[in-house]
């Protein structure tokens, strides 16, 4: 069953306990919050397991860092080993999920871990080069998954 | 070179609307906007459509004449006008290039060039219209004749950059055509006699060329000089022997001049250089900035 899956042994962790925001937060509209973005993004499939990016520690509360003044926001993910060929993948349904969460004029930037993987750079230059992400995203098979990550969430 | 902010002011004439996707490129028709003549532009989208806008002389205000769709199965990345204005050609990542025709009040595609791989980024004619260039993220570069009736025939596929190559252009006087790519180098190529193009002079990181893709490159009037931008935050301006060019004799090496930077903190997506000498760069920081010579040159 597990034949040809680059990784066939992720370590999967146990789902970290989710914080409800009270109704009457005051901060709940204004600020661009950091654990709001996280929430988006948790429960997003790995392109290869049946697992969150959060539970494959992919993903965690500290991959997401936010500089409200320069309207940045920053996501670093750990793929699950340094020869992993669904890192763009994976970038690409931070990219999607996140498209349209937060005012027009935030920038992100999607990155890996520093030291996680093997191409680290190669792979951080298609993640953050707008027009291969969007050509990306029109390829039927690329669409297609992304798709199956994002939406299966019966988790 | 300065930044001249006190001359220059950039004002919002209008906001147009009627693309449902985002607008990758535009393109001012030519011999259109001046001497009675209103003026007309193409915009493309990730719509799969080009829209032809023009503006009415008595308002001022630019009204959509024309829809090309039903062509590209894609986002349509870049559109270029032939010189005369009588062809619009537009490239798409459905990996096509298609060449439109006015006809009537209407466009109508009147051929479609195929042969690369993957998605065509930008087309560029040359000076006469006699030539076609197109690239993508084949990594290639295509030369294409223009040949009477509309028909359009392949003359060489140019390799040589090592990745996506993202704009190419025609020099704005010889036909010598230049390609930047996400391989971080800009590529002069030109031809040997009988359509034999190959590239004379790469302008990569050890000529003090930039250090990550180099998104659009454009040619001052005069054609001896060039600017280009980057992914790697600057531009760059270089220059060259304008009567070597012109002599057509070999090749005139392109010289760095001098790099701009920290005027632009994210991907500097676009840049143009106008007929009197003013620079238009335009990044991924939601900045234009306009730059131009100081006395001292």
């Amino acid at each position: 069953m597990t034949l040809g899956l680059i990784n066939a042994n992720p370590v999967v962790h146990a789902k970290k306990k989710r914080v409800a925001r009270p109704l009457d937060d005051p901060h709940a509209d204004d600020a661009v919050d950091p654990l709001e973005i996280y929430d988006y993004v948790r429960d997003i499939r790995d392109p290869e397991h049946p697992y969150s990016l959060e539970q494959l520690s992919v993903l965690s509360e500290e991959s997401i860092t936010v500089d409200e003044k320069l309207g940045r926001i920053l996501i670093t993910f750990t793929p699950t080993i340094q020869h992993c060929s669904m890192a763009t993948v994976i970038g690409l349904c931070l990219r999607e999920k996140l498209k349209d969460c937060f005012p027009a004029h935030f920038k992100v930037d999607i990155k890996v871990a520093p030291g996680s993987h093997a191409d680290e750079e190669a792979v951080n230059k298609q993640l953050n080069d707008k027009e291969r992400v969007a050509a990306a995203l029109e390829n039927p098979n690329l669409r297609q998954l992304v798709t199956e990550c994002l939406y299966s969430s019966e988790l | 070179m300065s930044l001249v902010d006190e001359s220059f002011e950039l004002k919002e004439l209008q906001v147009l609307e009627g693309h449902a996707d985002r607008v990758w490129s535009v393109a001012w028709k030519p011999a259109t906007g001046f001497d009675g003549v209103p003026a007309v532009l193409a915009s493309c989208s990730g719509d799969k459509t080009v829209r032809v806008w023009e503006q009415s002389p008595s308002s001022g205000s630019f009204q959509c004449k024309a829809v090309l769709e039903e062509t590209h199965t894609r986002t349509v990345r870049s559109c270029a006008w032939s010189p005369s204005g009588k062809l619009l050609a537009t490239a798409s990542f459905d990996a096509t290039t298609a060449v439109w025709e006015h006809v009537g009040d209407d466009y109508e595609c009147v051929s479609t060039l195929e042969g690369h791989e993957n998605e065509v980024k930008s087309i560029s004619w040359n000076a006469s219209g006699s030539l076609l260039a197109t690239c993508g993220r084949d990594k290639s570069v295509w030369i294409w004749e223009v040949l009477p009736g509309n028909e359009f025939e392949c003359v060489s596929v140019l390799q040589g950059h090592t990745q996506d190559v993202k704009m190419v252009q025609w020099h704005p006087n010889m036909d010598i055509l230049f390609s930047c790519s996400y391989d971080n180098t800009i590529k002069v190529w030109a031809e040997d006699g009988d359509d034999d193009w190959h590239c004379v002079q790469t302008l990569a990181e050890a000529n003090n060329g930039h250090t990550s893709t180099v998104w659009a490159l454009s040619f001052n009037a005069t054609g001896d000089k060039m600017a280009t931008c980057s992914d790697d935050l600057t531009l760059k301006i270089w220059g060259s022997d304008l009567l070597t060019i012109q002599s057509g004799n070999g090749s005139a090496p392109w010289k760095h001049i001098c790099t701009l930077s920290g005027y632009h903190d994210r991907t500097i997506f676009s840049v143009h250089w106008s007929r009197e000498g003013i620079i238009a760069s335009g990044a991924a920081d939601d900045a234009i900035r306009l730059f131009a010579e100081d006395g001292d040159g």
